[in-house]
């Protein structure tokens, strides 16, 4: 039966160019059913808002709205028009330390998040995949972080490490990945069920193949939905961290100001515009970033819509 | 004296978001008492909605059109009490993957008493006990399983308990959805002998629904072949397997090859394409683009059902009404 | 528009019988350690098995839940290994190290029960059928394109244009298709056998016939071995040249399938035969209870509890010498070369 089937006058199909036409439709299909989601929409387009805010912040925020010598306005001020969310107790305007604070508390978070999502996702699966001493010792280590408490860790990890931006990211990092993990070991053990799975050991496939052309592809939809969880988890996390001090220094945060806050007596002075608006902006991001994950969790797991 | 079951020209329409999907489209059928009926048909056929519809348990977004006629009295006429005293005591229904249908935290026996306990609520627990051990006993399983988890009874054992349930009743008619499809031989061949006898025993009337040609015909009194929500031929119990005259009929009756017979030993065969979307049926006979001996007519004319011999109907236009097979050109 | 394999009158002549045997097994045995802790039970789902399948046979398994087919297949894949004997190809044995298996596989493939399952629902077909190439690299090796390789797999197994189905999902194709594309993926690499799983039991009744003569005729145009795994005895007499009748891990019977469909001497066989619907010449024998579990291994003859001619004893030609062997001795292995059609039971292996 000779080959010819294929007409000759047709160039050879890439077989990851079809990949990729597919994939870009069916993204087109998931962002359409994303948008029937209200509640995620509304979450979306809070975060943008806020990704944009910081983002653009240095192009209208001059570094002098810092600076202690150039403070302008009475200390510990109620807002007004000068000052539309008052001052703090350096008399600086408190409107631009917000919006700027959302620059470092967005970059831990996602930052935080990515490291979390890499060590989370390969301990899953991985601890998913290898029977024997491999996956049990994988799963032990993911209990075992787990089941630490938060907080006294990242403080030993905080002052052992030293302060710093990095040291942040990476304290809270190490912290958040246990949960990924433990959902994507579970996630793995089923989709390692499927007789697709056999197929693919029966075609040779090694443990490289199975689990990264059929477990990873079968998970990441989870770990996407995962991921956006875990971002308001540790834009929390650098919040709780810079609200005990711990956080990176010398750096606004929502968690700073929180914490300039409490430091400076807002609370007894009565002055709650230094209180609530990092603490309402933390709030907001992290909702947002709960509704849109929920959102994204629905899209794609289709048993999840309702018809 | 009213058959058991008669069903009459049904019509069952799904609606969809995609439009009107239609299951099935004109049955006729009828069951005594003390008899077994068998429908012979595959996925997509509407096989399973017509079980459904006997005891009106199908699906809401389902447009019902026709009569289902429970021992004379039509089941989507019946008041909701009626019908609802009808469900088990005067039919009862063995679905499809029944199997899985067991509630696997509650005993065997608490599951079999349930429909009993709810007809009749003044039924004390001992005599419930003592019906279940008689309903184990019954489908031949001993009476001290009623104490047994699902997990705890194999597959053979669970279908059997399913049976078991479907009789609390005592009911006249029994619709069995594939029973056997997921059972070992050995097993199906244990489960068919007592439905048999149920029916010989307690004078039931069975209607028996399967792709399995070979064993509705030896089961089954008659046997009626759907095909794309039409009935396109009935014949008496093993004429439809050993002598089948609707040519989709031949193709599933070839797909349970007589062990021994030198005609099916190394020669296969099979249908070509895929049983038709409901939504796009072909003009004409639906059954022709698969058709092995199709000839122009049946692009446009729908053949009805019509008398093929003496207690056959077949609904081909080469079935002449003789039962022969004509020739292209004889056909009307 | 019905497909169908060869006339009989036009059968291929049977596989060279003087010709060493592809595949073989001796005495494979395959152990399932149920319960952790102290006193485990061993489920001894292949207990002691030896077969020799011969290039260019289709030989089918047959047998009921619970014999061990599924289990040998999975072992003979190299998806199991045996907890003794061994499984040789061409004289080879099998070993167990990732390059020798990778080398094994090339050669022994699957053809999978659940269509459905079995295809990665993300995955086009292109991609599915691909997989295998890919892993193997054998566009590199075989010095073609990988797309030149899919189009022929796929035109062989009956998919054609194979083009009009590269970018489908799995869950736009029919059950008939689905298995065609696994079949492709499994002819993509060129191997000497296929194993086939229960290849039809979840496809529709009216389509079987069409997937089983792609079979035979992937045997007669590609001299392709096939080994069936089944416990449907009509499909065995359909297409297969040999039938071993598997029974609690043992094969209880091994013959032409003319022979041992035709005349079959194990009881077991005989059983299984008179229930198939439209049998003609024997009586429905419906064996009681429920097929034996692998842990629970009866002593002597393994099917003696359940078997209808030591019941009937003196009537079945079972005299008091045969019984008592039936309940005590161990029957030997049957032996995997020549004999033609045995069977192990007393009442036909010298006492």
């Amino acid at each position: 039966m000779s080959a010819d089937a294929s007409t000759p006058s047709r160039q050879p199909i890439s077989g990851k160019a079809l990949a990729r036409a597919r994939m870009r439709a069916s993204l087109a299909r998931n962002w359409r059913e994303f948008r029937t989601q209200r509640d995620g929409m509304l979450g979306l387009i809070v975060l943008i808002f806020f990704v944009l805010l910081a983002l653009t912040a240095p192009l209208y925020i001059h570094p002098d709205a810092f600076d202690v010598a150039q403070a302008t306005g009475p200390s510990m001020a109620p807002p007004s028009l000068e000052f539309p969310l008052g001052t703090d107790e350096n008399g600086l305007s408190l409107l631009p330390q917000v919006i700027w604070g959302s620059r470092t508390s967005l970059l831990v978070g996602f930052a935080a998040t990515v490291i979390s999502m890499l060590i989370g996702a390969s301990v899953g699966i991985a601890s998913g995949h290898f029977r024997g001493w491999g996956g049990a010792t994988l799963e032990r280590l993911t209990d075992w972080f787990l089941v630490i408490p938060f907080l006294p860790l990242v403080i030993v990890l905080a002052t052992v490490l030293g302060r710093s931006l990095i040291n942040v990211i990476i304290v809270i990092g190490i912290t958040s990945w246990p949960g990924t993990a433990r959902l994507v070991r579970a996630q793995t053990l089923t989709a390692e069920t499927r007789p697709y799975v056999d197929r693919a050991k029966a075609l040779g496939g090694g443990d490289w193949h199975v689990m990264s052309r059929h477990v990873l592809p079968n998970v990441m939809p989870l770990v996407m939905a995962n991921t956006v969880l875990t971002v308001a988890i540790a834009i929390l996390s650098e919040t709780t961290l810079s609200f005990l001090g711990l956080g990176v220094p010398f750096a606004i945060s929502w968690g700073s100001l929180i914490e300039g806050a409490f430091a400076h007596g807002a609370i007894s002075a009565g002055a709650w515009w230094y209180l609530l608006p990092p603490g309402i902006c933390v709030i907001l991001v992290v909702l947002a970033f709960t509704l849109v994950g929920r959102a994204l969790e629905t899209v794609m797991n289709p048993r999840l819509r309702e018809r | 004296m009213a058959e058991l079951l008669e069903i009459r020209d049904l019509h069952v329409t799904y609606r969809t978001r995609e439009g009107d999907v239609p299951a099935v489209r004109g049955v006729d059928l009828s069951l005594p008492a003390g008899r077994a009926l068998g429908i012979a048909g595959e996925s997509g056929c509407g096989k399973s909605t017509l079980a459904s519809t006997v005891l009106r348990l199908q699906p809401p977004t389902a447009r019902v059109s026709g009569q289902v006629l429970l021992q004379g009295t039509d089941v989507f006429e019946m008041r909701w009490g009626e019908l609802r005293a009808a469900r088990w005591a005067k039919a009862s229904v063995v679905f499809q993957g029944a199997l899985h249908s067991l509630n696997p935290v509650q005993r065997i026996g608490h599951q079999i008493a349930e429909p009993i306990r709810l007809h009749q609520p003044s039924t004390s627990s001992a005599e419930a006990g003592r019906r279940t051990g008689e309903l184990l006993e019954r489908v031949g399983l001993p009476a001290r399983r009623a104490q047994s988890y699902p997990h705890q009874l194999s597959g053979g054992q669970r279908q059997r308990v399913m049976i078991a349930m479907a009789l609390a009743c005592s009911p006249q008619l029994l619709v069995a959805d594939e029973p056997t499809t997921a059972l070992d031989v050995m097993v199906q061949a244990q489960v068919l002998e007592l439905l048999v006898g149920l029916v010989r025993d307690l004078d039931l009337g069975l209607l028996l629904i399967s792709h399995d040609l070979s064993v509705l015909g030896t089961t089954c009194d008659e046997v009626a072949v759907m095909y794309a929500g039409r009935v396109v031929e009935r014949a008496p119990q093993r004429d439809a397997f050993a002598n089948p005259q609707h040519p989709y009929a031949a193709a599933l009756a070839a797909a349970f090859p007589t062990v021994g017979d030198p005609h099916s030993r190394r020669a296969p065969t099979g249908l070509t394409g895929d049983p038709p979307d409901p939504t796009e049926l072909p003009p004409g006979c639906t059954f022709h683009p698969r058709c092995p001996i199709a000839v122009e007519a049946c692009t446009t004319l729908d053949p009805p059902l019509r008398p093929a011999g003496p207690g056959r109907v077949a609904a081909c236009l080469r079935v002449g009404v003789d039962g022969r097979r004509l020739e292209p050109e004889e056909v009307a | 528009m019905t497909s169908t394999g060869p006339a009989p009158s036009e059968v291929t002549e049977t596989p060279d019988a003087a010709a060493p045997p592809l595949l073989e097994l001796r005495g494979l045995k395959v152990t399932f350690g149920t319960a952790r802790g102290g006193g485990g039970v061993l489920a001894r789902a292949v207990d002691g098995v030896d077969l020799a399948v011969r290039r260019g046979e289709i030989i089918a398994l047959a047998g009921e839940s619970g014999c061990g087919k599924t289990t040998l297949a999975r072992t003979v894949l190299g998806l199991e290994r045996p907890t003794a004997g061994e499984v040789r190809l061409n004289g080879t044995p099998m070993r167990y190290q990732r390059s020798a298996l990778r080398e094994w596989r090339r050669r022994i493939q699957l053809v999978p029960q659940d269509p459905t399952g079995s295809l990665n629902p993300r995955r086009t077909v292109y991609d599915t059928v691909a997989e295998g190439l890919r892993v193997h690299d054998v566009p590199t090796s075989a010095q073609r394109s990988e797309e030149e390789l899919v189009a022929e797999a796929m035109s062989r197994a009956g998919l054609r244009p194979p083009q009009r189905l590269y970018l489908r999902y799995p869950h736009e194709l029919s059950g008939g298709q689905r298995q065609r594309v696994l079949i492709a993926g499994a002819l993509a690499l060129q191997p000497e056998i296929l194993v086939a799983d229960e290849p039809v039991s979840s496809l529709d009744a009216s389509v079987r016939g069409t997937i089983l003569a792609l079979l035979l005729r992937l045997r007669d145009e590609l001299g392709l071995t096939v080994l069936v795994v089944t416990h449907d005895l009509g499909l065995a007499w359909n297409i297969a040249d040999r039938i071993a009748v598997m029974y609690l891990g043992r094969l209880a019977e091994v013959g032409t399938t003319e022979q041992v469909l035709g005349d079959p001497q194990h009881p077991y066989t005989r059983a299984l035969l008179s229930v198939v619907p439209e049998i003609r010449n024997l009586e429905p024998e419906i064996l009681r209870g429920e097929p034996p579990d692998p842990t629970r291994v009866p002593a002597g003859c393994r099917f003696h509890p359940r078997c209808p001619a030591l019941a009937a004893g003196p009537d079945a030609g079972v005299d008091e010498t045969v019984a008592t062997a039936c309940r005590t001795r161990d029957l030997p292995i049957l032996p995997a070369e020549g004999a033609g059609h045995q069977a192990a039971c007393w009442l036909h292996q010298p006492l």
